[in-house]
């Protein structure tokens, strides 16, 4: 017998509560490209949970008509590690933002991913702390002036898929608020994903650090600027699809296609790489450098699933030892009796 | 004598001196497993139906400098055919097995007492580690003392030859020596330990054939000497009729833990991160896959607190363990556990602070902490453990407050319960009190669910996801009464803080009113909590039976207190609050209660002596 779920819409996902974020804020669209993608997965909406920190960002559980914590800052991965630890029913979403995913949740980011939890992490990032005003994250780019560095940054920042991808991430991908279509399907595949998946939004905060995206966004130059990952397909961008990416030795190069060099002269994306090599290669492609940022699917491998092996073991120790009894516990072992 | 270990008869053929009990202790390098043959006198004085309490003492370094006087560990055994409550004050026998553990243990000893030392290890060399110029056992300095000088070290060693160790193998076997002329000199069946060396040493034929020899070597040298002219015998305790075994305080709050889920229907999910002196629980629990335990070892504190939250909003008896530095990390997190009203079980194994502090050192300096360590109005309700086998109870009832009035609920044990032990009657399981929980069911009718709506006690309901019609959010900002929607209205901020305040003293009204041991007024009243408890109890049945007019009252619940102490305490001429810290719960109840109560106060890493608390007694009625 099949029980036909009941054929849910955007707005059965949308909650009761006004959202709050600035008008022009990029987190509209990535709300909106979640309640779209979201029925599209068959899940119904006491099955997911939202999770998230402290920031802008993190107020995205309030917007959706699913159960969801707003956490405390930076340790909304270890709140998911719990629950879904206990809870291998439920889909988890991690909400979070580069200050609260990167900055005082790092640990806790890192730790999620390396376990491979089947849950899904949604870092938005705007380069800028927005809920506190405008102070400089640790995406912030180096000699950014914002109200905490008025001479400008001198850290190097972080970035996101770099660090995923060096804990040993079985899902990355990345994607822009702006490009909806391309944001849905992204959410589309992460969710799907078993194990963690990891995705960076590029999003843009109007008010702090407008126009943070903007080589990314903009229609002038976007084509050159970005190179959009598809699996088993060669690495080509521009306007006119007439630039690549190539292997030089370990070291990407942009080429010219014509004059002598083909497709098959250049770097083909292999997201299932068991070797994470290529996708971190890919994750330190960056505009400064004069790179097109690649978004789309950077890996997605299969890994032994944290939540999964944890109730293996439970599985195990009662087929080994039967479910447990209290008895049979307090009276094992030396014992005496007092007449 | 006989190349194998055969069966020792416990039979001795020398005098034998009835004693009502005897404090014995263990004290060697912290390679020498001291805690092992503690541990395994322990479990034989138990075996024998003995009363027991003990005081494992322990550096926090894993191996200190080998020979000195800061790697000297010990472990102290109180066993007696009559009810204690404490591991002892005085040392009645002393085993010290280099010159350092003599050094630092010395003062303890009764005079007259028993002191066995390895002559062996009395050498140039180990004197000079231990601060010695000239060694104490030629110098007549140990005098006042039965001394017995016994070369353990070649015994050892003459024991286990021919089996091939090395002389490092066969060192290691001095404890086992040690034992075994204990368990002569007090009359004990060397059976636990012989069955322990089986199911330790099982698969390594050499090291238990080793083991079982050197026990034997122990024994036949007690027997055999000339020095030992007599030993003793401690009849079995009158307890209270029943099957006991051994337990010990972290092993206790583990089980306790798992008969809660069991009691409730729930599975726990224990979020925890490595620490001294409560990591024993973890490792405890870690056993128990079987009974639906999820242990989840974190990468830090706060990961571990969030992911019991995480786990408590699934449905899980979650739980969290700490001592005090990790309590600090876990501040925020637990405000987070008040607010969204989740049930959720924090334990405070605590140590000597502040900071790093005394990590394998007893204190309850982290009362005010639990009480008051977290931002704005938070209140949280508090039980503290009173010995070993109470944690079991303890750990119970934490459970019950948490999801009856849906609040995390703090622990508080401490290093010296932890590591200590006592018989524990064993109870049947199917007789304990079952904890009921309910949880909201679906809702199909489309009405809105209410998270913050409250029942009589002001409990609000635990829905679970995965359940249709109930999908709501929460989080840590101020919620609307009811709703639980966002709110940033003052009106609601001030009834929302009266609301979670009134909830927590509501609990006054579903917990038992505070017993005393004693004449219901009269001239001092002992207010104690937590680890105090034995030494207190003991000091004030000591006085009573002088003729003093003096009662004890032991706190179990420290927030909210039982709603009859305000009027026990005005009962008395002089409160007397004895506690290992500088005076936290005297603090709490001189505010709550306006009573004018004294402290006996001390922080050096170890609990009580009766005397110090039956001195502080004279003292004030003086």
């Amino acid at each position: 017998m099949t029980t036909q779920l009941p054929v849910l819409t955007a707005s059965d996902f949308a909650s009761d509560q006004d959202v709050r974020w600035c008008p022009g804020c990029g987190d509209y669209s990535i709300l909106a490209q979640m309640k779209k993608m979201l029925p599209q997965l068959g899940v119904s909406r006491e099955k997911i949970v939202f999770i998230s920190g402290i920031g802008c960002s993190s107020r995205f559980p309030y917007y959706m008509n699913t159960y969801g914590i707003h956490s405390i800052h930076g340790r909304a991965p270890a709140f998911a590690t719990g629950l879904k630890s206990v809870r291998s029913d439920l889909q988890v979403w991690v909400i979070t933002g580069d200050g609260d995913g990167l900055s005082i949740g790092g640990n806790h980011l890192m730790h999620a991913i390396r376990r491979n939890l089947d849950i899904n992490i949604v870092l938005f990032n705007n380069r800028i702390y927005g809920l506190t005003k405008g102070q400089y994250s640790p995406t912030s780019p180096i000699g950014k002036v914002t109200k905490s560095t008025p001479m400008g940054v001198i850290d190097n920042p972080l970035h996101p898929l770099s660090i995923a991808i060096g804990c040993e991430a079985s899902f990355v991908a990345r994607t822009i608020d702006v490009n909806i279509k391309h944001m849905e399907h992204v959410l589309r595949r992460a969710a799907e994903h078993k194990g963690t998946a990891f995705v960076e939004v590029y999003q843009n905060c109007n008010v702090f650090n407008d126009g943070a995206w903007d080589y990314a966004t903009s229609r002038e130059t976007k084509a050159d600027t970005i190179v959009e990952l598809e699996h088993g397909k060669p690495l080509i961008f521009g306007k006119n699809r007439d630039k690549g990416i190539r292997l030089n030795g370990m070291q990407p190069e942009v080429v010219e296609l014509g004059k002598g060099i083909t497709e098959d002269d250049l770097l083909f994306h292999d997201e299932k790489a068991p070797e994470p090599s290529l996708a971190y290669l890919l994750s330190r492609m960056r505009y400064e450098d004069d790179f097109p940022e690649p978004i789309g699917v950077f890996r997605a491998v299969e890994a032994s699933i944290y939540d999964v092996e944890l109730n293996k073991q439970i599985t195990v120790a009662r087929e080994k030892r039967g479910d447990g009894d209290l008895n049979k516990l307090f009276n094992a072992g030396e014992t005496w009796t007092v007449a | 004598m006989s190349t194998t270990a055969e069966a020792i008869t416990v039979d001795s053929s020398k005098e034998v001196i009835v004693l009502e009990g005897a404090t014995v202790r263990l004290a060697g390098d912290s390679g020498d497993g001291m805690q092992l043959a503690g541990t395994q006198l322990t479990g034989t004085s138990a075996q024998v139906g003995n009363d027991i309490a003990t005081f494992p003492d322990f550096p926090a370094e894993i191996r200190a400098p080998r020979g000195t006087l800061a790697g000297v560990s010990g472990f102290q055994v109180h066993f007696s055919s009559h009810e204690i409550f404490t591991p002892g004050d005085q040392l009645n026998a002393l085993v010290a097995m280099n010159p350092a553990a003599l050094k630092t243990n010395l003062s303890d000893l009764e005079n007259g007492g028993i002191l066995i030392v390895n002559e062996d290890s009395f050498d140039k060399k180990d004197l000079k580690l231990a601060g010695y110029e000239i060694s104490p056992l030629d110098n007549h300095s140990l005098e006042g003392y039965q001394l017995f000088r016994v070369p353990m070290t070649k015994m050892t060693r003459d024991s286990v030859e021919g089996l091939g160790l090395s002389l490092k193998e066969a060192d290691r076997c001095r404890n086992f020596f040690a034992m075994g002329l204990l368990y002569w000199l007090y009359g004990r069946t060397p059976d636990v330990t012989l069955r322990f060396i089986e199911s330790k040493f099982g698969g390594k034929p050499d090291i238990a054939e080793a083991t079982r020899r050197a026990l034997k070597a122990g024994w036949n040298y007690g027997e055999t000497t000339d020095a030992f002219a007599s030993s003793y015998r401690v009849d079995p305790a009158k307890l209270p009729p029943g099957k006991y075994r051994n337990m010990m305080g972290n092993q206790a709050l583990a089980w306790g833990l798992i008969a809660a889920a069991k009691l409730s229907g729930k599975e726990i999910f224990y979020g925890s991160y490595p620490i001294t002196p409560a990591s024993d629980i973890l490792h405890e629990l870690a056993k128990f896959k079987n009974f639906g335990v999820r242990t989840f070892q974190a990468e830090d504190e706060i990961a571990a607190v969030c992911s019991a939250i995480g786990a408590s909003f699934g449905g899980a008896l979650a739980v969290t363990t700490s001592s005090g530095p990790g309590i600090a990390l876990k501040g925020e997190a637990m405000g987070l556990a008040v607010i969204l009203e989740v049930p959720l079980i924090i334990i405070n194994v605590q140590r000597g602070g502040p900071s790093t502090g005394l990590p394998t050192k007893t204190e309850q300096s982290d009362l005010l902490q639990v009480m008051f360590g977290r931002n704005g109005e938070c209140p949280m309700p508090i039980i503290a453990a009173r010995s070993p086998g109470d944690c079991f109870d303890v750990a119970q009832e934490a459970w019950r407050i948490s999801t009856r009035f849906m609040t995390p609920v703090m622990i508080l044990s401490d290093g010296y319960i932890a590591n200590g032990a006592e018989p524990w009657r064993i109870p049947d399981a199917s007789k304990l009190p079952k904890i009921p929980i309910t949880h909201p069911g679906p809702r199909e009718n489309g009405e809105p669910f209410l998270p913050y709506e409250r029942d009589e006690r002001l409990a609000r309901p635990w829905a679970l996801p995965g359940t249709p019609g109930l999908m709501h959010r929460v989080g840590g900002l101020e919620k609307e009464d009811i709703t639980g929607n966002v709110s940033y209205d003052p009106e609601n901020h001030q009834h929302m803080t009266n609301v979670r305040a009134q909830k927590v003293e509501n609990i006054a009204k579903d917990i038992p009113p505070q017993a005393v041991d004693g004449p219901a007024s009269g001239d001092v009243l002992v207010l104690s909590w937590g680890g105090t408890y034995g030494a207190c109890t003991t000091a004030v049945n000591r006085c009573r039976k002088e003729g003093l007019s003096v009662a004890h009252a032991h706190l179990r619940y420290l927030n909210p207190f039982p709603a009859n102490l305000g009027d026990i305490l005005k009962s008395y001429t002089k409160v007397l609050v004895p506690e290992l810290n500088m005076g936290q719960l005297r603090l709490l109840v001189r505010a709550k209660y306006l009573v004018d109560a004294i402290g006996l106060n001390k922080v050096k890493g170890k609990p009580f002596a009766v005397v110090e608390i039956v001195q502080k007694i004279k003292q004030l009625l003086a």
